[in-house]
């Protein structure tokens, strides 16, 4: 199953596990595939105010630039300095390769994300598959 | 109620893919045509691009043109269209050229093959194959030859690599060795007699070109024979990414980027294969007085010192911040491991170690003009 249970989806195909307030976020399997291989990876700073539905960084391959969105709306608490090196961890395994973690500001406002299930049946559809 | 219907483009597609799409490989529109991308089960562009730098990859680039002159006057045709100096060509060898407008810009790159006394072969781009026809229909009305659009004609296949003469050696009976770069051949490939063989590619490294008949079961079969042939040497298949990458590293131009119609020759720095001492060619009195002229911009190479790609599009900065030219083609370079852009910048910025910035995202982020190509391969001993 490449889209584990406990994690919600946007439909811009980033991840986020929630822990209460806290909650770390990265980009989905089907990204890393799409994309190809991941060359290089912009991130926010810690502190830094991300608002759901809006753009917090930036992911690239080797052909293509992809926006990041942010899943909800928060804080970056902590980044994941790793990527700025080797990147191409996200490849490897993207559900397990965080890129940040947030305080959210409103840990409701979560309902309008998909569950893993809407989000493979999501992607399916996407890729025409 | 009427029904809508939805234009759709038709998108073309090549004799072989349906074995692309079963080799599992990502598609995309290029230039109007449904080409793999990439095949994630050759490991996706970087290790395409590293196999051929290494080893071998195959490409299908059945989306590439031909156009074949042919009679008593091909030859004062073909020098009429083109810039390089095709008389100088013996039977079976090739050159790089360009066909230009009068005004010296580009219409087209173009491989000029001589395959016979009064017998040659355009290979243009995929892009500009309609386009490029007519006007070398229109151009050479006059000239006792005849003009022939064999671009469906062929599925061609690239196998590049320096191991690819080793490849290709098991499926013909052409004698390679004999082949030098830019030269061709005919021989019998995967069992088809008499089959064009070009030492000819894309990707800045030693390869050949084959050019097979078209229909799907011919096309689908010498492909999979020249994976098996090749297995030995760990051949994968190879896509649109990785031949981008490849001839970026080698500073090959690309229709639409570095070349275009409102480019001329000079600033493109194709001067080599541009023979003004040639008495006449479409563009050549444009060109005279642009060299005259001087230039207002040129094509450098530029590597990032600080971190980030730069793309194709982006624009290139001065040190206060003022725009001053711009990205043709940029992208991380899988085998130099760094990333490189081509772009457009005045003359006084060209020279190597000259520092710019490429505004990526809004912000000005340093890189600095380098030699180029970016990656020369290495000469056989």
């Amino acid at each position: 199953m490449p889209y584990p249970t406990d994690l919600k989806y946007t439909k811009e195909h980033e991840w986020i596990k929630v822990d209460g307030a806290n909650a770390t976020i990265g980009i989905t399997h089907y990204a890393q595939e799409s994309l190809g291989d991941i060359v290089f990876v912009e991130l926010p700073k810690v502190g830094t105010e991300i608002t759901a539905g809006k753009t917090l960084g930036t992911v690239e391959s080797v052909k293509a630039v992809s926006d990041l969105y942010a899943p909800a709306t928060g804080t970056v608490t902590e980044v994941n300095g790793e990527l700025a090196t080797a990147p191409e961890k996200i490849n490897k395994d993207a559900n397990g390769t965080w890129m940040i973690k947030v305080t959210l500001k409103n840990p409701g406002e979560l309902g309008g994300l998909l569950s893993a299930a809407d989000y493979e049946k999501f992607v399916t559809e996407e890729g025409g598959q | 109620m009427p029904a809508v219907e939805a234009i759709t483009p038709t998108i073309r597609k090549t004799a072989l893919n349906a074995v692309h799409r079963q080799m599992g490989a990502k598609m995309v529109e290029f230039n109007g045509w449904d080409m793999p991308v990439e095949y994630p089960s050759s490991g996706g562009i970087m290790a395409e691009h590293n196999a051929v730098r290494t080893g071998v990859g195959i490409f299908d680039v059945s989306h590439m043109g031909d156009i074949r002159l042919a009679g008593p006057e091909a030859l004062a045709a073909v020098q009429h269209i083109s810039m390089n100096d095709a008389a100088r060509l013996a039977v079976g060898q090739a050159q790089y050229s360009a066909l230009l407008y009068a005004q010296g810009t580009f219409v087209d790159d173009v491989i000029v093959h001589r395959l016979g006394d009064d017998d040659y072969l355009l290979v243009i781009n995929a892009g500009t194959r309609e386009k490029d026809f007519n006007w070398v229909r229109e151009n050479t009305r006059s000239f006792d030859c005849e003009v022939e659009h064999l671009s469906d004609d062929f599925t061609q296949i690239a196998i590049q690599g320096p191991k690819g003469v080793y490849l290709l050696q098991k499926v013909t009976d052409a004698n390679l060795v004999a082949v030098k770069f830019y030269w061709v051949t005919r021989g019998t490939v995967c069992g088809l007699k008499n089959i064009l063989i070009a030492r000819t590619g894309y990707t800045a490294e030693d390869g050949f070109e084959i050019y097979v008949p078209a229909d799907e079961r011919t096309s689908a079969r010498v492909w999979s024979e020249i994976l098996e042939a090749g297995r030995e040497f760990g051949v994968v298949a190879c896509g649109l990414g990785a031949r981008n990458t490849l001839r970026l590293e080698g500073k090959l131009p690309l229709y639409g980027h570095e070349i275009s119609d409102t480019i001329n020759v000079w600033e493109a720095g194709l001067d080599r294969f541009c023979k003004m001492e040639k008495p006449e060619f479409i563009g050549r009195t444009a060109l005279a007085q642009a060299k005259a002229d001087g230039l207002s911009r040129t094509l450098v190479g530029l590597e990032m010192v600080e971190r980030g790609i730069a793309r194709d599009g982006y624009k290139i900065l001065d040190d206060s911040g003022a725009e001053i030219g711009y990205v043709t083609s940029g992208s991380p370079a899988p085998f130099l491991k760094k990333n490189i852009a081509l772009a457009y910048v005045p003359p006084r910025f060209a020279d190597v170690g000259t520092s710019v910035k490429v505004e990526i995202r809004g912000q000005g982020v340093r890189a600095q003009v380098v030699p180029t190509p970016f990656y020369r391969r290495p000469k056989k001993i």
